[in-house]
């Protein structure tokens, strides 16, 4: 028993492996190993099968949960709350970046893009200088002349204390130092202008310094000069001009103008008080001495009156004694200025005898007159009585002589050798010119002129004064005849003188007129020429070849010519084809005409209706190899092809200035220099569509820390 | 009785200083002048025929190089003074007006590849085979003293060209890429790849300065912008061009030589199609060079001849060649617009002059005033066949006159063919391609 319960004992554990075995068996037959749970030690109401799980799995997290909290949160913008609220509606997925390639691609395309439009930039710039007539290079040449003092002394600087003192001073008050004289608001100005406009003011500027510099030197010349006379005249139009301005202060401002009555009534006042101008002093005592025979003495001494008469003045008259002074002292001026004239040009007809190309004096006269015509009537009227008057003086003074009768100008020329004479002579035309000439406009000043000639005495002008207007018109009367009688030889001088004025006319050179020429000439031409030697010569000619009759071999061989260019009739009938031949037969009519061909008439000939010109329709082989046959490129149709070259370049059939204008090279370049290439600062590529463009566009990058040279 | 004197007015025929010009008595009527155009055809004529027997080009020879002469630097401050760098790598300093050679320095082993003076004068660099860049004293060096290079820096790879920044202490160099260096540094700025190529040569745009071109051996031309990180676009061609140059007064032209015997201008804005097809050459274009005017531009070609071309002209107005002188390797025109200077395969630089017939140096007034109006006679008869006949005229050599002449028939061929194939085939299926679009593959953006 014991045994068999071994046995069994021993059997069951047998069996017992063996399930166990099975087990192990179907369960490997899964395929899979069963994982082992891990461990957890969280606690979790809900266990998975597989790791970590908590609560609300399978939720995704939205935006909303996180918003969720900003809202409730105060520090977050209302801004970035719209933004997201926003981001949270749209359901959009954001694309996934370009890959690398693309964005090179698209990185190149961008720059290229940017680089050919900065590029473009030079476009206007190209197109000029393609158009140019003429381009001169180098491009940026520097304009030669002076250089401005600071660039030629570079490195100077204020060394001595005056100097260091004056230079503080000057920049204290920020006072330009350098050459280009401008103030720090000027520099300034200059820089915000473009280079154009910068270049325009600073020309500008130039020229007001010119200018400046100009009046300066006039200023102090004149200050310099001792001739009394000139400062006598510079005062009076000084006056004249106060005067002017006194006319229109009394308009403008009474106030002002009372100032300056005042100012004059003291001046006068101090006249009548001082014993100045009254001819007392030691040098008037002197001339009274002279006076005797010096006309000169008296003359001066009688200035000195008048000046005297003229500040003592009353000064409701003033305006009128300024006008008489003034007309005495251009009286006086007159003569030296006319002997001055006579010597520059003795006589207009000798061109030998003027030396410079210089205005005949009486040309002068001639335009002044012209000129005085057109402009201020007042001033010819003046200068006209003055004028006048001299030539009244003169006339006396002539008369009192009894030397010389009144000459027409032609013969005056021939006949006068003396330089006296002749200047008398050129003096007489031009004043008569100004005479005939002051009649013409002076009538509403003749009232003056009186009291000019017979001023002596202070009391002489006193009385002027008083009765200007009741001695009118007596002394002009006789002054007239010998001015009106001198006129007619005036005028044709003076129209001489206008001739010669205008230089070289074609129509007084050439007294004949032009012929046209035609270039084929014809046999029998007839000129009508009258004068008598050619006649002779025709004759002569005539006679030599009386034999030859030109004209009609001329005929004849125009002829000829149409005859030769007519179509031939082409005559191919042969005898005896089809028909009987032999000698004395002859081919039937039929036959002739049917073997007779005619062409088509040639087309009219050129000639036809010119009955003295043969033209030759042949084509010339020879001339021919040297004709263009097509039309070459630039040109768009033969008439202007033909019209370049019919124009001709040459200094025989252009004038030099036509010449240099038209063989101008396109390019010029200087001897030696290098040309550099063109730049954006050069000068030459300011042209007006740029500007605007050439600060924008100027990128500056990758520039910056490049050395200088080190060698 | 009547005595009639001969008498003139002397304003009509004395001057009145000795400075002015005489007077010359002359009626400008056309109708006094019927054959003003046969006289001044006759002078044209005459002009023509005269400039071709004053043609005479070649001015000098420099020689002295121990290996053919591979590339040449302008001085650009100094008209007298050129740079020459041959095979051996030794590098010549020339005096031009002496012919002489002032300075050799045995700059690199192996090639010269290129060489440029620094935008100052002070200095210049060049490149060799030995992936070297060196930059030298303008100054030779003193009695006894070695001649070193101011700087050297060494790269990774071989450098086959160099340019420098017109305005700037900036160099570019290329080769296996293109780089721009920095004068300071001994390492580049920045270097533009596109692909894997070699470059030939590189150039920076004389007037828009941060502009670059490169060519490249897959047949491409290479635009650059010194300040982007990207090369700008790339061409590519038939065949390879070899060198490019820019005009120096217009600032998007370029012109790059070509293998294909031709030379072309672009327009950079347009690299689709080229402004200009520049043809007469009959080998490989090898090098070129604008003249200071933008106006024409010289190439040296593997063909042993220069030829000068208008920039906008599809034919050459000049061809320069010796009987001794083989392929022309590099080439420069003077900054002065008068000469050329070609170096070539055996060891010689040559000076000639850039107009043919051009007198030298200083002209009288009247002389300029001559030349001036014969030259305009020329131009207004140009087209006229017999001034044209002689004004074309130019001697070739026998085998550069018979290989033009081969090609010439060769094109006509090429021309025939697709005419016939394009009557032969449906209307539009054979396009017609013009000769500007024919050497254009692609445009790379």
């Amino acid at each position: 028993e014991e045994t068999s319960q071994g046995y069994e004992e021993e059997e069951d554990g047998r069996d017992e492996r063996k399930r166990q075995k099975l087990l192990e068996a179907i369960s490997s037959l899964g395929g899979k190993r069963k994982k082992k749970l891990g461990e957890r030690s969280e606690a979790a109401v809900q266990m998975s099968e597989f790791t970590v799980n908590a609560e609300g799995e399978g939720d995704k997290v939205d935006l909303s949960d996180l918003i969720r909290t900003m809202d409730k949160n105060p520090t977050v913008p209302a801004k970035t709350k719209k933004q997201l609220k926003t981001l949270q509606q749209s359901s959009k997925t954001v694309e996934c970046p370009l890959s690398k390639q693309e964005t090179e691609r698209i990185q190149r395309d961008v720059a290229f893009q940017k680089a050919a439009s900065e590029v473009s930039w030079w476009k206007g710039v190209i197109k000029q200088n393609q158009r140019a007539e003429q381009l001169v290079f180098p491009l940026n040449q520097e304009p030669s002349g002076p250089k401005p003092m600071e660039r030629v002394v570079n490195g100077w600087k204020a060394q001595t204390p005056l100097e260091q003192e004056i230079f503080a001073l000057l920049s204290v008050n920020k006072q330009p130092i350098n050459d280009p004289i401008l103030t720090p608001a000027e520099e300034a100005s200059l820089r915000a202008m473009s280079l154009e406009d910068a270049k325009i003011r600073r020309a500008e500027l130039q020229k007001a310094r010119a200018l400046q510099s100009y009046y300066e030197a006039k200023a102090r010349r004149e200050r310099k000069i001792k001739s009394k006379k000139y400062h006598k005249v510079q005062n009076k139009a000084k006056r004249k001009e106060f005067l002017k301005q006194f006319d229109e202060m009394v308009k403008t401002d009474p106030a002002a103008a009372l100032e300056e009555l005042n100012k004059m009534e003291l001046a006068r006042m101090q006249e009548r008080m001082s014993l100045k101008h009254q001819n007392s002093g030691k040098w008037a005592k002197s001339k009274a001495i002279m006076a005797k025979y010096d006309e000169g003495a008296r003359k001066a001494m009688q200035q000195q009156l008048e000046v005297n008469k003229d500040l003592t003045q009353k000064l409701v008259t003033s305006q009128n004694n300024e006008e008489e002074e003034e007309d005495k002292a251009a009286g006086a001026e007159l003569m030296p200025d006319f002997v001055n004239d006579a010597v520059q040009g003795l006589d207009s007809s000798n061109p030998w005898m003027r030396c410079k190309l210089s205005v005949d004096p009486t040309e002068m006269s001639a335009e002044e007159e012209e000129e005085e015509e057109e402009e201020a009537v007042k001033e010819t009227e003046e200068e006209a009585l003055l004028r006048e008057f001299n030539s009244k003086r003169k006339h006396r003074q002539v008369q009192e002589a009894d030397i010389e009768p009144v000459i027409s100008e032609d013969k005056e020329e021939q006949e006068l050798s003396e330089f006296t004479s002749l200047l008398r002579g050129l003096a007489d035309a031009r004043r008569d010119a100004e005479a005939e000439h002051a009649e013409a406009t002076a009538d509403t000043s003749a009232q003056l002129e009186e009291g000019l000639t017979r001023i002596r005495t202070l009391e002489d002008v006193e009385l002027l004064s008083q009765e200007d207007s009741a001695a009118d018109k007596e002394p002009v009367q006789p002054s007239l005849p010998p001015a009106t009688k001198n006129l007619p030889p005036a005028a044709p001088v003076r129209e001489k003188n206008r001739k010669r004025k205008r230089g070289i006319e074609l129509k007084q050179v050439l007294t004949k007129e032009t012929k046209v020429i035609h270039v084929p000439l014809t046999p029998a031409v007839e000129d009508a020429e009258d004068s008598d030697e050619k006649l002779d010569q025709r004759g002569l000619i005539k006679e030599a070849f009386a034999g030859d009759d030109v004209i009609s071999d001329f005929l004849k061989d125009k002829r000829k010519q149409e005859d030769m260019g007519k179509p031939k009739v082409v005559d191919l009938t042969l005898p005896g084809w089809g028909e009987w031949g032999g000698t004395g037969l002859k081919p039937s009519r039929n036959k002739r005409r049917r073997f007779r061909i005619k062409t088509a008439p040639p087309l009219p000939r050129k000639d036809n209706h010119l009955p003295s010109v043969i033209i030759s329709e042949k084509r010339n082989s020879s001339i021919s190899l040297h004709q263009v046959n097509t039309l070459p490129f630039p040109f768009e149709n033969h008439a202007q092809f033909e019209s370049t070259i019919r124009s001709p370049m040459g200094r025989t059939w252009n004038t030099e200035r036509t010449v240099r204008k038209i063989t101008k090279p396109k390019v010029v370049t200087q001897l030696g220099a290098i040309i550099e290439p063109m730049a954006r600062d050069s000068p030459s590529c300011f042209s007006p569509q740029n500007e605007n463009k050439e600060h924008s566009k100027r990128r500056h990058r990758g520039e910056g820390g490049v050395g200088d040279c080190k060698t | 009785m009547k005595v009639k004197l001969l008498s003139r007015n002397p304003d009509d025929y004395v001057r009145e200083t000795k400075l002015d010009i005489q007077r010359v008595p002359r009626n400008y009527d056309p109708t006094l002048h019927p054959f003003e155009v046969s006289r001044e055809y006759t002078r044209a004529l005459n002009a023509t025929k005269l400039e071709r027997v004053f043609a005479k080009p070649f001015l000098a020879s420099l020689d002295g190089h121990r290996d053919g002469v591979n590339c040449m630097a302008k001085h650009t401050k100094s008209l007298s003074t050129l740079f020459s760098g041959s095979c051996d790598g030794e590098v010549k300093v020339w005096d031009l007006t002496k012919h002489e050679c002032v300075r050799t320095l045995q700059a690199h082993e192996g090639f010269v590849r290129g060489m440029v003076v620094r935008y100052c004068g002070t200095s210049f660099f060049t490149v060799g085979d030995d992936k070297t860049i060196k930059q030298w004293k303008m100054e030779a060096p003193g009695y006894g003293e070695e001649e070193e290079p101011l700087n050297t820096i060494l790269g990774k790879t071989v450098f086959t060209g160099l340019d420098h920044h017109q305005k700037e202490g900036v160099f570019a160099t290329c080769g296996q890429q293109v780089d721009i260096w920095d004068e300071q540094r001994s390492s580049p700025v920045r270097s533009f790849t596109w692909g894997v190529d070699s470059f030939s040569s590189v150039r920076f745009n004389p007037v828009e300065t941060e502009l670059l071109a490169s060519c490249a051996s897959d047949r491409s031309i290479v635009l650059y912008d010194m300040r982007e990180s990207a090369p700008l676009k790339k061409v590519i061609m038939t065949m390879r061009s070899n060198t490019l140059c820019w005009n120096p007064m217009e600032a998007y032209y370029f012109t790059c030589s070509n293998e294909d015997y031709n030379l072309y201008t672009y327009d950079m804005r347009h690299l689709d199609r080229p402004i200009t097809v520049h043809m007469d050459h009959v080998s490989a274009v090898l090098d070129l060079d604008y003249s200071p005017t933008g106006k024409e531009f010289v190439s040296a070609s593997f063909d042993k001849t220069i030829r000068i071309f208008p920039k906008d002209g599809g034919h050459s107005r000049e061809v320069y060649h010796t009987k001794r002188m083989q392929h022309v390797i590099c080439i420069k025109w003077s900054a002065d617009n008068k000469y050329i200077l070609s170096g070539s395969d055996e060891m010689n630089i040559r000076l000639w002059k850039a107009n043919a017939a051009e007198k030298l140096g200083v002209l009288s007034p009247r002389e300029r005033e001559a030349t001036n109006y014969s030259q305009k006679l020329k131009e207004k008869f140009q087209h006229h066949p017999q001034i044209r006949r002689i004004a074309h005229h130019r001697h070739l050599p026998k085998n550069i006159y018979h290989q033009t002449k081969e090609l010439r028939i060769m094109k006509e061929a090429r021309r025939r063919k697709e005419r016939n194939v394009r009557k032969h085939s449906r209307p539009g299926a054979v396009p017609v391609v013009s000769e500007k679009e024919k050497h254009i593959v692609t445009v790379l953006k």
